[in-house]
């Protein structure tokens, strides 16, 4: 059942079930969230390391490579950017509120 | 119909049989002990074929039920003072999850200090975590009330707690008619759940986390179930009526029509009620009772409606709940007046605390102190306790 946007209570379904699968796609974990991992494409050795440790599956993979960060589930936990080989570091972690006032 | 002699927690047991649950998963505590034990018996003759879980405490009986309901198998459980309080944080889950859970609960006090004789304060303890509570009055209506909370759940989507005093009923012998199995597997009918944790093919998600976004609407919906629920339980015990001749309402009058002076009162205390009243019937005092059988829902235009030509009004609480004004029954009940525009004197009393013997005498004390707060109006006054050395 998809439930229209600011669905009221006599929309939502009884006790709150959820009768399909894998709808935490559509729920963005990410509010939280005060770092943000940025990529430097010029670094990156597409090792997919990141891809591996990465506990929200935010690190997105096309083609057997590393693309960027799925922004409505990365909570900034920065294991991306520990994890990234010492001699590589092309995973920063960047304050997200320096990035919006730049933009 | 069989007439048998059994004790109360035996009743609920047979009961149980005759519904034939799917699951239950239960933890031992007194005075509630046999109604699992001899269950597990019922079980072992091989007399029902239920999955019977031997749990480590109330809070995992709790856990199993709501994980068994939530498959789709028809759920019961029986616990009792310190074993409903472990369960409390799961309570709320069965009901918030919409999950048709029948408990027995064996009144019994809770500590300190340690007492494992009747009171109602664990049941009340719990009065808002969204169980519906029915009181039972003596035996027979325990083993009545096991039977009809099973389809009173399952059509309400609802938990629901069947209580009987501990100890003055649990373990009381009494004849009692039962139902012919057949019949009670014909009243109960099939249990049927829209969804069942258990179909791969349509996995569904229960009680998912529900932040400030969400979690207000299903708050709001839990609440607006319970709106008719009160004529699920009138229709049910109507046809349980059909079926056994003992038809059952949200409350049960005594002579209280004509009379002048009422009490209410839940569980066997309104029992010997009764005998009072009949006694003093037959000396031409005008007095009755409004035995409450469904606490939850709470019948409040049901009360006022039935009390409200009273001259005075006795509320008897077999619970405390301290800093309140007086006990929870009576803090139901005059709001229940308030809304009612009733002007009746109340008078607020404690009893049979602990298992605090509650007999004759108490009840006659009652009737011979309210024609004192006649034309007393809306007025608190200070709760009286009965059967405590002052």
């Amino acid at each position: 059942m998809k439930l229209p946007p600011n669905a009221t209570w006599k929309q939502v379904a009884l006790g709150g079930i959820i009768d399909e699968p894998g709808t935490s796609a559509d729920y963005r974990t990410a509010d939280w969230r005060t770092h943000i991992p940025v990529m430097n494409w010029d670094k990156c050795i597409q090792c997919l390391r990141c891809w591996i440790v990465c506990p929200d599956s935010a690190v997105t993979v096309a083609d057997g490579k590393v693309t960027g960060f799925d922004l409505d589930h990365c909570k900034g936990c920065g294991i991306c950017a520990r994890e990234c080989p010492p001699k590589v570091l092309a995973i920063t972690m960047v304050l997200e509120s320096t990035i919006k006032e730049a933009d | 119909m069989p007439r048998v002699a059994m004790e109360g927690n035996q009743a609920v047991a047979y009961a149980m049989r005759q519904v034939k649950p799917d699951v239950v998963a239960a933890y031992p505590i007194s005075p509630q002990t046999e109604v699992v034990q001899a269950f597990a018996d019922h079980v072992a003759a091989g007399e029902v074929e239920t999955q019977y879980v031997a749990v480590e405490s109330e809070h995992s009986a709790m856990s199993a039920c709501i994980g068994a309901a939530a498959s789709g198998a028809r759920t019961m459980t029986a616990s009792a003072s310190q074993g409903i309080a472990l369960m409390w944080e799961i309570l709320y889950i069965a009901a918030g999850m919409r999950l048709p859970i029948v408990m027995a609960v064996i009144n019994r006090a809770l500590s300190a200090n340690i007492n494992i004789h009747c009171d109602h304060s664990d049941s009340m303890g719990c009065r808002d975590t969204g169980w519906l509570q029915i009181y039972a009055e003596d035996v027979q209506e325990g083993y009545d009330n096991m039977i009809q909370a099973v389809k009173i759940a399952e059509r309400c989507s609802l938990p629901v707690m069947s209580c009987l005093d501990g100890y003055v009923l649990s373990h009381a012998m009494e004849t009692l008619e039962t139902a012919d199995d057949d019949k009670v597997v014909g009243f109960v009918g099939a249990h049927k759940t829209a969804h069942s944790l258990l179909d791969l093919k349509h996995p569904v998600t229960f009680g998912p986390i529900d932040m400030t976004d969400y979690y207000f609407e299903h708050k709001r919906q839990g609440l607006a179930a319970y709106e008719g629920v009160a004529e699920v339980i009138e229709e049910v015990g109507t046809d349980f009526g059909k079926m056994t001749g003992r038809p059952y309402g949200l409350v049960d009058k005594y002579h209280l029509d004509d009379a002048e002076f009422g009490i209410i009162a839940m569980g066997s205390g309104a029992g010997t009620a009764k005998d009072v009243i009949d006694s003093l019937r037959a000396q031409g005092k005008r007095v009755g009772l409004l035995k409450l059988r469904s606490f939850r829902p709470f019948p409040a235009r049901v009360v006022a409606d039935a009390v409200s030509h009273l001259k005075a009004l006795a509320v008897l609480d077999r619970a405390s709940s301290p800093g309140a004004i007086a006990g929870p029954l009576f803090i139901e009940v005059t709001s229940a007046l308030y809304l009612g525009n009733s002007t009746v004197p109340v008078q607020p009393y404690i009893y049979g605390l602990g298992g605090r013997e509650f007999g004759p005498e108490l009840v006659e004390r009652v009737y011979a102190e309210l024609p004192a707060i006649t034309g007393n109006g809306r007025q608190l006054l200070p709760v009286h306790y009965l059967g405590v050395r002052e």
